[in-house]
């Protein structure tokens, strides 16, 4: 039987890996994610595998950007400014198509901010965060055991595409103590020999990593190969979970810590006798605007519950493109919504939207 | 070299591939790993010298198949087009950080980096310092031609004082712009740092000294006692706006009055003990 264990997000999540068959860790410490970077420090050397403390994230992410083109799991974690500085080369990494694990503990921001959680940075993660035109897998973790779980998914996702792969936590998942169980994974077998710079052998041409396209025509045709790939994306990898949409009239939509105080807020309104669901994207990108579409029709209400100004709620709109209002409550800087102050706020907008 | 003299070297050259009978000896000829396609730089840069340089040794070490090398942005940015090896291109100023992805992962592999001074000594100077510091077992080539080339010539952080740049066009003034930084001073002392020598070009015994020096660096990282950093003053005939045989007066009577060329630190005896073994 598989062992259940209490750990930490961030301890699960490294945990999870070392199971994964991550060969490199790269990271520097930052509140509220020091965990990964001193759990590894203390397993990695033990268990094989290389962990390093960078000088910064900028040099982290650089570390694993060579690690990576040489065909290795790597990864590192930080969280929002750390992730902030890592933005170029997470483009460099997505324009030379190198795979690879970034996991953002996000907290409350801009700037220095606050240590506490936060859901600030879901548009640096979704909408591109550095320059150019790419898109990263994003998986929301909401539980210690999805920290854990997102790990062995996002490896195989980024080998898959061959493109980086972010796990966009919080600093509540991260610190939260749970229960978590690790279970068997071998992983995928990926042939990188005809891009992974090991040293060329007689035999074949050299490999090169680069984002480098002067030529404008090349460097279109490079970027229509990429938006292939995140079509593809679209395509395969929606992730999301519902819970009480068969009769549902109104919709919560969150993910990660929201989601899982939406949960809380969709009791207390359904024994008032609301109909209400709730919609947690697992991955935010690909974001599941079609299953939110399917769903619009027969809604009264969307309301998008963020830890933040209101992020998601302008992909929830796009995704019923006017079908059904769409109404937004969150709170910033490291400040939670309790589940009542949710179904209050639902309560009200109901009586809003019936009155006008 | 006008049309004329060109097309009658042509004609002998048609003449002499006519002859039959004993082939010419063979007494030079350019490195198999370095690929035989027109390069893009300049006419006179050093660059292409010193790539040369580069795969020579990789061909005569037999290494090919061993190393792997990083190149920065900057002029040289397109180096994997003509080194006949493995390669990665690292975001400006990061080659070291990504040298040391590589190096930690494949810890056998001969890795280089090529790097010029804005890329290494502005923007990349935290990457450089700490992955000298830590010791990374890797061969830094840091080429100096003291102004930002690929951008058209702008001060960088090593301009030399009073040198004029489309950025310092009254001369770098060292109130303003500060003083050009002496990258292999600085980083000598540090304990990771195995050996730092500065060399240059500029005629043929720089040349063959400066292919001393890479081969020494690349013997020693066999021994992974830490990082080589081979600084070679380099030029940059379209943004001095020099000849090439300016350029070669400038680095010998400018360049090398702040960059002196020569040893700054040599690896102990006692390390180099193990050298053939290893």
């Amino acid at each position: 039987m598989t062992e259940t264990k209490l750990m930490k997000g961030n301890e699960a999540l490294a945990e999870a890996a070392i199971l994964a068959g991550c060969d490199a860790y790269f990271g520097y410490p930052i509140t509220p994610q020091s965990e990964v970077l001193e759990y590894l420090a203390r397993e990695m050397p033990v268990r094989g595998g290389v962990v390093l403390q960078a000088e910064s994230e900028v040099a982290s992410i650089n570390m694993v950007y060579g690690a990576a083109g040489a065909g290795f799991r790597a990864m590192t974690s930080s969280s929002s400014p750390g992730i902030s500085l890592m933005q170029e080369c997470i483009s460099y990494m997505a324009g030379a198509e190198l795979p690879c694990l970034v996991v953002n503990v996000n907290r409350a921001g801009p700037g220095l901010g606050t240590i506490q959680p936060g859901q600030g940075d879901y548009f640096q993660s979704v909408k591109g965060g550095g320059h150019g035109d790419y898109k990263l897998i994003v998986l929301a973790p909401s539980s210690v055991q999805e920290m854990a779980d997102h790990v062995f998914l996002g490896f195989d996702l980024a080998d898959k595409y061959r493109n980086p792969v972010l796990l966009l936590s919080d600093g509540a998942i991260g610190q939260m103590m749970e229960k978590v169980q690790f279970h068997a994974y071998q992983p995928p077998r990926v042939d990188k020999s005809s891009w992974a710079t090991i040293g060329k052998p007689k035999t074949r041409s050299r490999n090169y990593i680069t984002s480098l396209f002067i030529q404008p025509e090349q460097m279109e045709q490079h970027n229509q190969k990429l938006e292939a790939k995140f079509r593809l994306m679209r395509e395969n990898e929606v992730r999301f979970e519902e819970m009480n949409t068969t009769d549902a009239e109104y919709l919560f939509v969150a993910y990660g810590l929201s989601a899982r105080i939406c949960q809380k807020a969709m009791d207390i309104s359904r024994a008032k006798g609301i109909k209400v669901g709730l919609l947690r994207p697992i991955t935010l990108f690909p974001y599941p605007s079609k299953r939110l579409a399917e769903l619009a029709p027969q809604l009264k209400l969307v309301l998008s519950v963020e830890l933040n100004s209101g992020q998601m709620v302008e992909d929830v709109r796009l995704a019923v493109n006017g079908k059904v209002p769409v109404e937004f409550y969150g709170r910033m800087g490291g400040m939670m919504p309790t589940p009542e102050s949710i179904a209050e706020h639902l309560e009200t907008l109901i009586k809003y939207h019936h009155d006008n | 070299m006008t049309i004329e003299e060109r097309s009658n070297i042509d004609i002998i050259q048609e003449k002499d591939n006519n002859i039959i009978g004993e082939p010419y000896e063979t007494v030079y000829q350019k490195p198999g790993t370095l690929i035989d396609v027109d390069m893009h730089y300049c006419p006179g840069c050093y660059h292409s010298l010193v790539h040369k340089l580069l795969m020579e040794i990789i061909e005569e070490m037999d290494i090919q198949e061993q190393t792997i090398g990083v190149a920065p942005v900057g002029c040289s940015v397109f180096a994997y087009d003509y080194m006949d090896i493995d390669m990665q291109q690292a975001a400006h100023g990061r080659a070291a950080a990504v040298a040391t992805g590589i190096k930690r992962l494949l810890p056998d592999k001969y890795v280089f980096t090529y790097q010029g001074d804005g890329d290494l000594a502005a923007i990349g100077i935290a990457e450089t310092i700490h992955a000298i510091n830590r010791g990374e077992n890797i061969l830094i080539v840091f080429i100096n031609n003291a102004v930002y080339g690929m951008t058209s010539g702008q001060m960088a952080p090593t301009t030399l004082t009073g040198m004029q740049t489309t950025t310092s066009p009254a001369g770098r003034d060292t109130n303003i712009h500060g003083h050009p930084i002496k990258i292999s001073e600085l980083v000598a002392p540090l304990p990771g740092a195995f050996y730092v020598t500065r060399q240059a070009v500029n005629n043929a015994n720089g040349v063959r000294r400066t292919k001393k020096a890479l081969q020494n660096a690349f013997n020693y990282q066999r021994l992974k006692k830490g990082t080589c950093l081979v600084e070679i003053v380099g030029n940059c005939p379209s943004n001095w706006k020099m000849t090439p045989i300016e350029c070669t007066g400038f680095v010998e009577e400018q360049m090398m009055k702040t960059f002196p060329v020569g040893d700054i630190k040599l690896p102990k005896a006692e390390d180099l003990k193990n050298l053939k073994e290893a």
